[in-house]
């Protein structure tokens, strides 16, 4: 059988050895064009179908059956929409969303998704580098971490009104990077996909984007972004310490205890499971280790799962 | 042959049987076509897992059923029922040991030895096994009555696991779990009474052969 790596980056994007040789002028223009540096990290996997993205989602706000998000967050007000900023930061302010944007050139990125339920999607984001944000809001030296809470509307979110419908998380959901982790270029705060705005049940108006970690990682309908200076705890960390870390980076040798996380399912392949192995290798860092590897150095991610 | 169609479509319990294989059916014309969702994998088990379920549970509803109504002959269909559920756990295995794991027998043990909700799974499914085999007429006079009862309890045993299984592998959408839970011990409680009614009567009844056979000494 022919198991094939991704090619994360493409024999066409190496640095040629004339540009290299000629690195001084090519830094340049790389600073001039920093979207071509970019581009490696797009992966050239198959994008998943539009309609599994939108359609099998993990949003317990709006239910706990994956189909339950696209049809019960048709109604959820994204407009107007104020992302508070507080901490360890030179400008803590409430900013209403395009404010919060501004002068922030969006990309397009292309990234694995993998979710800790052992099923992963290609998913071409539009969204707006984390790093660039944090470096405009300009956070103290004391900040360590980023702590994201995503809103709290129960009038609009069934499943945080009603525990069998929620899963009694604790709401609002929230999440937390390590500073660094937050810096890495990889990170994203999308605001759409597919080239559209986001869409409801994807996390709209904007969302966190980790591509190596697991997908819960990804925070959605942030509200308020807060620099601390220790280790934030997340819902899922508080719901169930055991199955859910800090890091939740994407590793196939630290099992849950529901999952084995060896393997994972492409979502919407193969039509017909049984013609061949249903399920792919799940790579370490999911497939990200070169661009992320180095910020775990030294660290046992047994225990800091 | 001829004989064997004719016994079939004179038989209520064939119809049944069809009937009961109409999940099954519609999963193999959605796999056939391509209909299986964002997850086939998952499709096919969890549809499997929850009419293995389902079954079990409507297999335990009937004496409780033909106790409460007098229907007698609703017990007929006990057996084709009983034998849907052990139909759609193979179903369901199966989909596990090949879709799932692709008969990777580490990966099974692993599951196995490190997973509580699919040791619960494994338990829920071996029970069966000797159940099914045991169904037919000849089992029945080859054990005696008593002691085919007696074994043919063992599915309170694999239902029982099976909704925990169910209850397991869930993270924490434990609605539908709890549903079967609560169904399955309504279904074993109707049958309390009647027990407890039946287990007084048989030690009335010995007390009045002790009480015979002294007379006769």
């Amino acid at each position: 059988m022919l198991i094939q790596r991704a090619a994360d980056i493409l024999s066409s994007e190496i640095t040629p050895e004339g540009v290299y040789q000629n690195r001084r002028e090519f830094m340049k223009t790389a600073l001039l064009a920093p979207a071509a540096a970019v581009q490696a990290f797009n992966t050239t996997e198959k994008v998943t179908a539009y309609e599994y993205a939108t359609t099998y989602n993990n949003y317990y706000e709006f239910g706990m059956d994956r189909a339950d998000p696209s049809k019960n967050s048709g109604k959820f007000q994204t407009k107007p929409w104020a992302v508070t900023v507080e901490g360890m930061v030179k400008k803590p302010a409430r900013y209403d969303l395009d404010d919060l944007l501004k002068g922030l050139a969006p990309e397009d990125r292309t990234y694995r998704m993998r979710c800790v339920e052992r099923w992963s999607m290609v998913i071409p984001w539009r969204g707006i580098p984390l790093a660039s944000l944090i470096r405009k809001l300009e956070p103290l030296p004391s900040a360590k971490y980023l702590e994201f809470k995503a809103i709290l509307a129960r009038d609009q979110m069934p499943g945080q009104r009603s525990r069998l419908f929620g899963g009694g998380l604790d709401w609002p959901y929230a999440e937390g990077l390590r500073l660094d982790e937050a810096m890495n270029p990889l990170t994203l705060i999308a605001v759409g996909m597919y080239g559209k705005p986001l869409p409801n049940q994807n996390g709209a108006p904007l969302r966190l984007i980790t591509p190596w970690k697991y997908g819960f990682k990804g925070i959605k309908a942030i509200v308020a972004i807060r620099f601390v200076e220790t280790q934030p705890v997340s819902s899922w960390m508080k719901a169930w310490p055991e199955a859910y870390g800090f890091y939740a980076n994407v590793n196939p040798s630290v099992e849950h205890p529901r999952w084995n996380q060896s393997r994972e399912q492409r979502i919407g392949e193969p039509g017909n499971p049984f013609l061949g192995q249903a399920t792919r290798p799940t790579l370490m860092f999911n497939g990200y280790a070169e661009q992320v590897a180095h910020m775990y150095a030294g660290m046992d991610l047994r225990k800091s799962y | 042959m001829r004989e064997w169609i004719y016994a079939r479509a004179t038989d209520s319990r064939f119809y049944l049987f069809l009937t009961c294989t109409l999940p099954a059916a519609l999963l193999v014309r959605a796999i056939a076509t391509g209909n299986l969702g964002a997850n086939p994998l998952e499709t096919i088990r969890d549809t499997t897992g929850i009419w293995t379920l389902r079954f079990l549970v409507v297999t335990l509803a009937i004496t409780p059923v033909r106790r409460l109504t007098g229907w007698h002959k609703i017990i007929q269909a006990r057996r084709v029922i009983g034998l849907c559920a052990f139909f759609y756990a193979v179903l369901h295995f199966v989909s596990y040991v090949w879709l799932d794991q692709f008969f990777a027998l580490d990966g099974m043990i692993d599951d196995l030895t490190k997973r509580p909700f699919i040791m619960a799974g494994y338990a829920s499914f071996v029970v069966l096994i000797p159940l099914a085999v045991t169904s037919t007429k000849k089992w029945i006079w080859r054990l005696g009555g008593r002691k085919w009862r007696l074994l043919h309890r063992l599915i309170y045993f694999s239902a029982a696991a099976g909704v925990v299984h169910y209850f397991w592998r869930v993270k924490l959408d434990v609605q539908s779990p709890v549903i079967y839970a609560v169904l399955l011990g309504t279904l074993l409680l109707a049958r309390l009474p009647r027990s407890i009614l039946e287990r007084k009567r048989a030690a009335a009844e010995a007390q009045i052969l002790q009480a015979k056979s002294s007379r006769w000494r």
